[in-house]
């Protein structure tokens, strides 16, 4: 087995489940989007300042499983400062990353994210994995009706 | 209670454990502990050599042919019928009803007896502890006739504040609809003290026993129940088989839901007459074989005696409640004083989402979510649990590795 349990919830996770990076509400933000996971109950709501076509903040809060709670924390920092364009792509070759069979994760292009592939042994936990990107990609496409779900 | 449940048998754990083959299965190396049954139970090889033998020896289509294969169809499905009135001490073959499932079951009573009988502003009582599937259709039902809801809520144990459910019933309650154990939590509810409180207001009484019927003893006429709903999977039969025990009187009243073959005894275009009891709440080829296999299952839960399957899950609960007590930030949710073998619980700084798939690293299978019971995570404020839930095959040597398990997902957590 390529990816065991100890590699799916290795250090990263663990770390960025107990102490989520850029957690807590945005104030002043742009765009706001609420995403919810019913399989394991987790509700996230991702929180996107714009600065022209560039992040220039992003936030998140909620409550969720490891898995997601990680994954929203990285993606997080991962999206900081990005173009919507590099965004994109971002949200693109993470997909693949997820879903992908062998794809042998890439570590200069992911960094610490590559630590979610492990994720692909689980099936039904690579939506915990995808929910924060799934929401952020509603956010950037700047879909309207998706954005405002209060 | 019949003659059948009160037998005398011999609890074998190691023989029980020998005739279900998927036991003997590894997962990710180890041996399967499997902690799921509240979901669905495991069947025995009587049971799967039944289904065999009907494809092999005698498919075919039942209540229609005169030749041999559907005479013998016919009989074993009508056979299967009987050991299921006896199962469950009904008072005739007529009052039997099979269906797809417990959710077929209760939308049928929704639909057939809910719909010609209930009237905008009467109301339907509930309890906070139900299934999905004992919430939706009456909601779906309250909908197309201006009838309402109201919920029994719960303790802090997780039992039904029996005050609450008197205060709730009047003169415009027409039916109760409560489960008789609780999947989420596993509490017993004292459904015979909740039927006779509804019938003094002269109102039905519907029970859901998906989770009952494998863990207790049931007997529908000492109940005095009006209708009662199961499923056979969780009573180690297949999938697709469920049961609607209704009262005969009840029964013969109501309007049919499905229309088509069986159901039927006479159609013309411009009348249709209706099958008598049970087929006409029987449309369509059923699930045979899978009836049949639900006899089967009978059969093999009567050899062991049910009495002494819940006696045996009772010892069973209080040492996996014991063993869980000494587990550091493990918190059993649901403690009513009278519990079924489920065993609902949270863990400090996990979330259940993640120790089911840690455990299941160990080769343990547990459920977690909300269980189809988003009105008791709420209760509780949680958005999920896991839940173990034991049946006659688990043995204390699974509840330990199920605890070491736990205790390993805290070390990843740690
Ligand atoms: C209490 C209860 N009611 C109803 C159901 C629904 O049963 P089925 O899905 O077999 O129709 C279940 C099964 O999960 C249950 O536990």
């Amino acid at each position: 087995m390529m990816f065991d349990l100890k590699q799916l919830y290795q250090d990263v996770i663990v770390d960025h489940n107990r102490s989520p990076r850029n957690f807590g509400i945005l104030e002043h933000a742009d765009r706001k989007l609420e995403g919810y996971n019913p399989l394991c109950g987790d509700k996230l709501t991702l929180y996107v300042k714009m600065d022209g076509d560039i992040i220039s903040d992003i936030r998140f809060d909620g409550s969720g499983c490891a898995i997601s709670v990680a994954s929203a924390s990285l993606m997080t920092e991962a999206m900081k400062g990005k173009t919507i364009a590099k965004a994109e792509q971002l949200f693109n070759d993470f997909h693949h990353l997820l879903t992908a069979e062998n794809a042998e994760p890439d570590l200069d292009r992911f960094g610490k994210l590559a630590a979610l592939a492990g994720v692909r042994e689980y099936p039904s936990r690579i939506k915990c994995a995808s929910l924060c990107w799934h929401t952020l990609h509603a956010v950037i496409d700047g879909n309207a009706a998706a954005v405002s779900t209060e | 209670m019949n003659a059948v449940n009160k037998q005398k048998t011999v609890f074998d754990i190691n023989k029980i454990r020998a005739d279900f083959p998927v036991l003997t299965r590894k997962v990710h190396g180890l041996p399967l502990v499997y902690l799921d049954n509240a979901a669905t139970s495991h069947k025995p090889i009587q049971v799967i050599e039944t289904l065999d033998r009907y494809y092999r020896e005698y498919n075919s289509n039942i209540h229609r042919g005169v030749h041999t294969l559907s005479e013998e169809a016919t009989a074993a499905y009508e056979n299967a019928r009987q050991k299921i009135r006896r199962f469950i001490n009904a008072s005739t073959d007529k009052e039997i009803i099979l269906t797809s499932g417990t959710t077929e079951s209760i939308n049928l009573v929704a639909q057939s007896f809910g719909r010609s009988t209930l009237k905008a502003g009467d109301e339907i009582i509930l309890s906070q502890l139900e299934h999905h599937s004992n919430i939706v259709p009456w909601q779906i039902l309250c909908e197309q006739t201006g009838a309402v809801i109201k919920v029994v809520p719960i303790n802090d144990a997780g039992e039904l504040e029996l005050e609450q459910y008197e205060r709730l019933l009047g003169p415009r309650t027409r039916l109760v609809a409560i489960n008789h154990i609780s999947n989420a939590l596993g509490t017993i509810n004292p459904v015979r003290k909740i039927i006779e409180l509804a019938h003094s207001y002269q109102a039905k009484v519907l029970i859901d026993g998906a989770q009952a019927v494998a863990h207790c003893v049931v007997d529908v006429q000492a109940l005095d129940c009006d209708f009662y709903c199961f499923s056979g999977h969780k009573l180690f039969g297949p999938t697709g088989t469920g049961v609607l025990y209704g009262k005969r009187a009840l029964l013969e009243a109501m309007p049919p839901w499905k229309g088509g073959g069986d159901m039927i005894r006479t159609v013309t275009f411009e009348k249709t007459t209706y099958n008598e009891l049970p087929y006409k709440f029987e449309a369509g080829t059923p699930h045979i074989a899978g009836v049949i296999g639900l006899g089967a299952a009978i059969d093999y839960v009567n050899t062991i005696g049910i009495q002494a399957i819940s006696d045996y899950e009772t010892g069973l609960l209080e040492y996996a409640t014991a063993a869980a007590s000494t587990v550091k930030g493990m918190k059993i949710i649901g403690t009513a004083r009278h519990k079924a073998s489920i065993l609902s619980f949270v863990m400090d700084g996990i979330h259940p989402h993640d120790l089911g798939t840690i455990l299941d690293h160990h080769g343990v299978a547990i459920r977690t979510g909300h269980h189809c019971a988003m009105p008791v995570m709420d209760r509780y404020a949680i958005p999920a649990t896991a839940r173990a839930s034991l049946a006659m095959y688990n043995t204390r040597e699974e509840v330990d590795k199920f605890i070491m398990a736990v205790n390993a997902a805290s070390q990843v957590f740690k």
